[in-house]
């Protein structure tokens, strides 16, 4: 069993903005070191850094910002946002495997005033790489931004189980409703309803405008070390009780539309299944759970692929208040990438260690594990963190 | 840009010079090659026949090739050396040399006036028959070329004759063909003098995948088929997943498929493209999917289960997509 013998020791981020006026260099450096300072620990203790394959701050340029000295693991984790809770589970194998001591895990970009991932990239399917040989039979036919490749599931999920748009637009009033008393929210204190998310415009039918996460500048960054050093440490630690990446069979990277049904997510059922048997917790175990919101249909084939509820109950799930503060499954009680910002998936995870430390602005109660999903409908991974 | 500038170089005298060398070479008359390698014989026939799905057995009681083998038995096969030369060759060179490299069958005609027996060897004659162009066409300006084939067995008494006819094209001409649909490629308005603009999203390619794109340019949907397991498959990879074969070759198919799933894009604007567009996963009865434009009917018409038919679409000089429009129309 993988649990118990690495955990999240210190959380930083900072500020969430539509426009940071910093290199995104500057923004890890920052959240780096505030990370560091929740810790207790100094630069001089890093010895290990992980992040995404598509952050542009290299392992190197941020241990020279922060005044790390050597180096003895570095990592980086593919597939857009799929890597998240990946940096944390390669994180955690360096500690485990003795590799590395003091593990920092971090991603910083200006997402908003810098390269928008929304926006069409004409590069996308240029080079004969694999990659962009997969994008060659989709991007000449105009789908190309995250939102179009998301719909085409969107749409067979509305087609096989019969849900709205309406479906849907419950996710991103659960998650307004959240961010709305969360300070840090970009969108705190600003609620939407039911009604405002089906007037708002479409994006690619059948996602609307409010189906969509929001662009953000900022930065997240966690440090991990060992959990029996973690509970010397300044904070409570968030152990790592279960840790996983996911690929299905005919994987692509946004278009697996090769396979099955379309209606799932079998990439996240990899996961699930393998986050479950390694902690073995079952779902009724965990009070809240942190699900990756970039776009709103996956929020409801998650809570299916882990086995919260059953295929097609999931409109119904979210019809009774269920992913809401006081419902069966808080989900992202932070307010999430709708509600919070998208920092890829990694503020999802300081929040699954408020939950943890039981210092959220939006705190569940008796919080022992929290189950914390990254990228939907790429490659993706998963946590398992517990209080200990 | 460069077939213009080819053009401009060779002119009409390059046109006298291809219709002179075609007279010359007809004039030569029925040139006879060598005997074929093998004599009719009763594997190939039995392997012709498992392929093709024959189960006559008077072929083999009988001892006798199946007819519409004929050219079977006179094929150089790909890698058994020179092939002789025949009249056609010099006119194919030549039309290479002028521009005209793509090639279409567009003619076969045969016919059959005995049957070859076991053991007699066939020898192929050739004679070139004539030029025709440079005519339009809709894969762009080219010539027809055409030649018979008779093959003799042992005696002069002919066994098959066939009429072949190919279209040498200057390939990448696309400005003959349909202008693209509204909604579905750059505004008209800017194929200029200089040619339309480029289009901005070009599919990226390699040896795994030039067969599909060339399929497309030829007005044809290329799904990938493993050369010995027989599994289809699409998108196209170098290695069957099924048998670890690399020996790959393809089905054209029906053209035929039902929406699975499909988008309306309408923001932010996508470049070459005018909003809303249609994307959708189409299911071909070939039991495969592919990604393509819906074009030809307004985004609301447009549901799953749709059936589709495939259209060719150029978006610019040189990129030709796969689109399918209903069925109906």
């Amino acid at each position: 069993m993988f649990g118990t013998r690495a955990a999240i020791a210190g959380i930083g981020a900072t500020e969430f903005s539509k426009d940071s006026g910093r290199s995104e260099l500057r923004l890890a450096a920052e959240a780096v070191f505030a990370a560091l300072d929740d810790a207790g620990l100094d630069p001089s203790d890093v010895d290990g850094m992980v992040t995404f394959t598509q952050d542009t701050n290299q392992e190197i340029a941020v241990a020279r910002e922060i005044g790390a000295g050597e180096l003895t693991f570095f990592s980086r984790v593919e597939y857009g946002g799929g890597a998240a809770c990946g940096t944390v589970a390669h994180a955690a194998m360096a500690v485990a495997t003795g590799m590395a001591r003091t593990v920092v895990c971090y991603r910083a970009f200006n997402e908003r005033s810098g390269r928008r991932f929304g926006q069409p990239d004409a590069r996308l399917g240029g080079q004969p790489t694999s990659q962009g040989l997969e994008m060659s039979w989709h991007v000449p036919f105009g789908l190309m931004t995250p939102a179009a490749w998301v719909a085409m599931f969107a749409q067979r999920y509305l087609h096989t189980y019969g849900a709205t748009s309406e479906d849907f637009g419950r996710v991103a009033v659960a998650m307004r409703r959240h961010a709305a008393t969360n300070p840090a929210a970009w969108f705190y204190q600003r609620p939407i309803t039911l009604e405002e998310h089906q007037a708002s415009r479409w994006i690619v039918e059948p996602l609307r405008l409010f189906d969509c996460c929001q662009e953000s500048d900022g930065a997240v960054a966690l440090v991990v070390t060992s959990a029996e050093r973690a509970r010397d440490l300044r904070r409570s630690p968030a152990v790592v009780t279960a840790a996983a990446q996911g690929s299905a069979e005919g994987q692509m990277m946004m278009t697996s539309y090769y396979r099955d049904d379309m209606s799932g997510l079998p990439e996240m059922s990899v996961v699930g299944r393998r986050l479950w048997e390694m902690s073995g917790l079952k779902p009724q175990d965990v009070r809240t759970a942190i699900l990756y919101d970039h776009f709103t249909p996956f929020v409801l084939a998650q809570l299916e692929e882990l086995g919260f509820c059953g295929r097609g109950e999931a409109p119904g799930f979210v019809r009774d208040g269920g992913i809401e503060l006081g419902g069966r499954l808080p989900v992202n009680p932070h307010g999430g990438q709708l509600g919070e910002a998208y920092i890829h998936g990694m503020n999802g995870i300081a929040e699954a260690v408020r939950q943890i430390r039981g210092t959220s602005a939006n705190q569940v109660s008796g919080v022992e594990h929290v189950l914390v999903t990254a990228g939907t409908g790429v490659p993706t991974s998963g946590l398992i963190l517990s209080a200990g | 840009m460069t077939e213009t500038g080819t053009r401009t170089d060779t002119g009409t005298s390059s046109e006298d010079a291809l219709l002179e060398l075609a007279e010359k070479q007809a004039a030569l008359g029925e040139v006879r090659g060598g005997p074929a390698a093998d004599p009719v014989n009763i594997p190939m026939i039995r392997h012709w026949l498992d392929a093709m799905g024959d189960t006559n057995r008077s072929y083999l009681d009988q001892g006798i090739a199946p007819p519409a083998m004929a050219q079977v038995w006179t094929m150089p096969g790909v890698r058994r050396g020179v092939k002789e030369r025949s009249p056609v060759d010099d006119v194919l060179a030549a039309l290479d040399a002028a521009g005209y490299t793509g090639v279409v069958a567009t003619n076969c005609e045969q016919t059959y006036h005995r049957p070859a027996r076991v053991g007699e060897r066939l020898t192929a004659a050739t004679r070139f028959s004539g030029l025709v162009g440079p005519k339009r066409t809709a894969l762009g300006e080219g010539y027809f070329a055409t030649w018979n084939v008779t093959w003799y067995g042992e005696g002069d008494a002919p066994v098959a004759e066939m009429m072949f006819r190919v279209l040498k094209f200057r390939p990448r001409r696309r400005r003959e063909t349909p202008a693209p649909a509204s909604g579905s490629a750059p505004a008209a308005s800017s194929a200029q003098r200089s040619g339309v603009a480029p289009y901005p999203l070009r599919p990226a390619q390699n040896r795994d995948t030039a067969f599909f794109w060339e399929g497309v340019r030829q007005g044809e949907l290329r799904i990938q088929s493993c050369a010995d397991c027989g599994r289809l498959r699409h998108p196209p990879g170098p290695v069957c997943p099924s048998c670890r074969s690399t020996n790959r070759s393809f089905v054209v198919a029906r053209g035929e498929g039902t929406v699975f799933s499909y988008v309306v894009h309408h923001h932010p604007p996508v470049p070459g493209r005018e909003m809303p567009f249609v994307v959708a996963v189409v299911e071909l009865p070939e039991g495969v999917r592919i990604v393509g434009n819906v074009v030809d009917c307004p985004p609301d018409a447009v549901g799953i289960g749709m059936e589709l038919r495939a259209t060719y679409r150029a978006m610019d000089d040189e990129v030709i997509l796969p689109m399918w429009a209903p069925r109906e129309s």
